[in-house]
């Protein structure tokens, strides 16, 4: 009986899990699916699962439209790029606050975080006044030092809540054994922390790559990462779902085969702490 | 050489004073173990002496030179962890190597060490293995390997043993105790098992709340514990301590008397009572014993030959020789 039940119990939870993560999927597939149909079949209704003439129409008409490359390697510079000084200001900010908290480590902690919970609209028109100011509007630096900002106290975070993991007793030792706070940080704490360091780094690139509010509204031509380059298909004349479609796929592909990759980092990094 | 002196010392953190000031010398080779409860400053006064946490006042001497404000790894001490605290991702031929390596001990020397070391612990044959591959038993003996090949004017030991099951931990003992033997280097050695205080201190320090409540060799704590605390904490079983009309006949506020130094017979003595539990462990038997007119239960050793159980009636009486007297301070009367 009671084999009987857990089995359907399983049979359920099994479903469920397959239900939730098909509607999740689902946008994504039919993005892509979109992406290869005729503009006129794209809108069709009722919708066209297969019976559509696939093309690739859409791909080169966004490569004659707009340079897909400036857009992606603006991507790549502002997320990489945002991450490594992210993570070059965080590894120390963890280690002190992990190691050697003080009394108000706590509250920096919650500090921090509260940052995210300020709108970022609210915010938009002095940094965008002050990127005016400085000359720095649509450039590449000032989407890499507010991306910074904007996920440094992920990073910190993250990274913070992974130290914390690592026993201080094996830190005091490798003291006892001689090791300079660099050789401690180099030999001890860094090979312990890799994972943790993989999977921030990894989760960081994917939110900094996938940022609108600040790529769209801080750059017009010559920085614009692919977030601009996907909104510039959606234009007061009217959609182009198709090409938008095929704009969009080719921004996520990078990513999601990034992601399909360390898939296996990211969830050990995301579930870290929570099972030891 | 391994000469340790403590002078003055205190610690707080915050308001809260956990050691107050505390003079300690430890000599050359000696083997000396703190013990007291939980919380009572043992591993705060082996860390100050280690390094790892500063004092906030006084001076701790290493063979001489002041040593108060050296870095850890400064002062040529070597530390064991309760948790081990091996290098996860290293072989154990690399935890060993690792603190020769920080030194920048040659290579061939260190092999030399490494080998050496391993064979005395028998850890050979585990050399290339990760920490995680293996036994807590293993573990503490790399830990141990590790502090060896530093070759330190003296090792800290911050209760080793306590994360072992029981069997393994009376092995390790004896390996502790044969390796001070054979190396004869000043060892520190902290715990909370009077046992272990017991079987290989060559010199105890029984803390309490920071303060040295007494210190010296197991015997003399034992025979002539110098308060009250002292008395309670040595010897296992612990000595019934018995206050009250009993006390006042020997001039004391607190008589103290040891379980093993009560003569029990079914017929006739000083105090009688009825076994309340009996624990038969064969080489040895220990009853409690009550109802006997005394405010306490008292505790008994006796042979393991003696067939007492619950319900039976027995008389108690004291070895007048090995009585202990206190006074309302709780401080021995001699």
């Amino acid at each position: 009986m009671a084999r009987a039940a857990s089995t359907r119990r399983k049979a359920a939870t099994t479903l469920i899990a397959w239900t939730v993560g098909l509607l999740i999927f689902f946008p994504i597939f039919w993005t892509v699916l979109t992406s290869f149909k005729p503009e006129a079949q794209a809108i069709a209704m009722p919708p066209r699962l297969w019976n559509f003439d696939w093309t690739l129409e859409n791909y080169t008409a966004v490569q004659e439209r707009s340079n897909y490359f400036r857009h992606f390697w603006n991507s790549v510079i502002i997320s990489v790029g945002s991450t490594l000084i992210g993570l070059i200001i965080a590894i120390p900010a963890a280690w002190s606050m992990a190691f050697v908290p003080g009394r108000g480590t706590r509250n920096i902690l919650m500090w921090m975080l509260s940052t995210k919970m300020l709108p970022a609209v609210g915010v938009l028109v002095p940094i965008y006044l002050l990127a005016r100011d400085t000359g720095l509007l649509d450039s590449r630096i000032l989407l890499v030092g507010v991306l910074t900002m904007i996920n440094l106290p992920i990073i910190v975070w993250m990274l913070y809540t992974y130290f914390r993991e690592i026993p201080g007793e094996i830190l005091e030792a490798a003291r006892m054994d001689g090791a300079t706070l660099r050789s401690e940080i180099l030999y001890v704490l860094t090979p312990m922390a890799v994972p943790g360091i993989a999977s921030t780094l990894l989760l960081n690139v994917i939110l900094a790559w996938n940022e609108a509010f600040w790529t769209l509204n801080l750059t017009a031509a010559r920085s614009a990462p692919l977030t601009a380059f996907i909104a510039s298909y959606s234009s007061p004349e009217g959609l182009f779902y198709a090409k938008l479609s095929a704009a969009s796929t080719m921004a996520i592909a990078p990513i999601l085969i990034l992601g399909w990759f360390s898939q296996k980092q990211l969830v050990r990094g995301l579930t870290f702490g929570a099972v030891k | 050489m391994g000469r340790i002196m403590l002078e003055n010392v205190t610690k707080r953190f915050g308001d809260v004073e956990v050691i107050p000031p505390l003079d300690l010398d430890i000599n050359d080779g000696e083997f000396v173990v703190f013990v007291g409860p939980s919380g009572c400053g043992k591993s705060t006064l082996l860390r100050l002496i280690a390094g790892l946490e500063d004092t906030s006042g006084g001076r701790i001497l290493i063979d001489g030179k002041d040593a108060t404000d050296l870095a850890p790894a400064k002062r040529g001490l070597a530390m064991v962890f309760q948790s081990y605290a091996l290098y996860p991702h290293m072989s154990v031929r690399k935890n060993i190597a690792f603190p020769m390596r920080m030194a920048g001990i040659p290579q061939d020397e260190q092999n030399r060490r490494i080998e050496a070391a391993a064979k005395a612990l028998n850890l050979t044959a585990y050399l290339d293995r990760r920490p995680g591959q293996l036994s807590g038993g293993q573990r503490q003996r790399v830990a141990i390997g590790r502090a060896i090949v530093r070759e330190p004017s003296a090792f800290l030991f911050d209760e080793p043993l306590s994360n072992l099951d029981a069997a393994l931990r009376v092995g390790m003992r004896l390996e502790i105790s044969e390796l001070h033997n054979r190396l004869k280097t000043t060892m520190v050695y902290v715990t909370h098992d009077q046992v272990e205080a017991m079987t290989m201190a060559d010199k105890i320090v029984v803390l309490q709340a920071g303060r040295i409540e007494q210190v010296g060799s197991p015997m003399e704590l034992y025979k002539a514990p110098k308060n009250l605390f002292v008395a309670g904490f040595i010897g296992s079983p612990k000595m019934n301590l018995l206050t009250g009309a009993v006390a006042a006949q020997h001039g004391a506020a607190t008589i103290g008397v040891r379980p093993e130094h009560i003569h029990v017979s079914p017929t006739g003595g000083a105090w009688k009572g009825r076994v309340g539990v009996s624990e038969h462990l064969g080489s040895d038997t220990f009853f409690y014993v009550e109802d006997t007119g005394l405010a306490e239960t008292i505790t008994v050793r006796a042979g393991g030959d003696l067939e007492l159980y619950h319900g039976d009636t027995v008389w108690l009486t004291p070895d007048p020789a090995r009585i202990h007297r206190f006074d309302d301070q709780g401080l021995r009367i001699a």
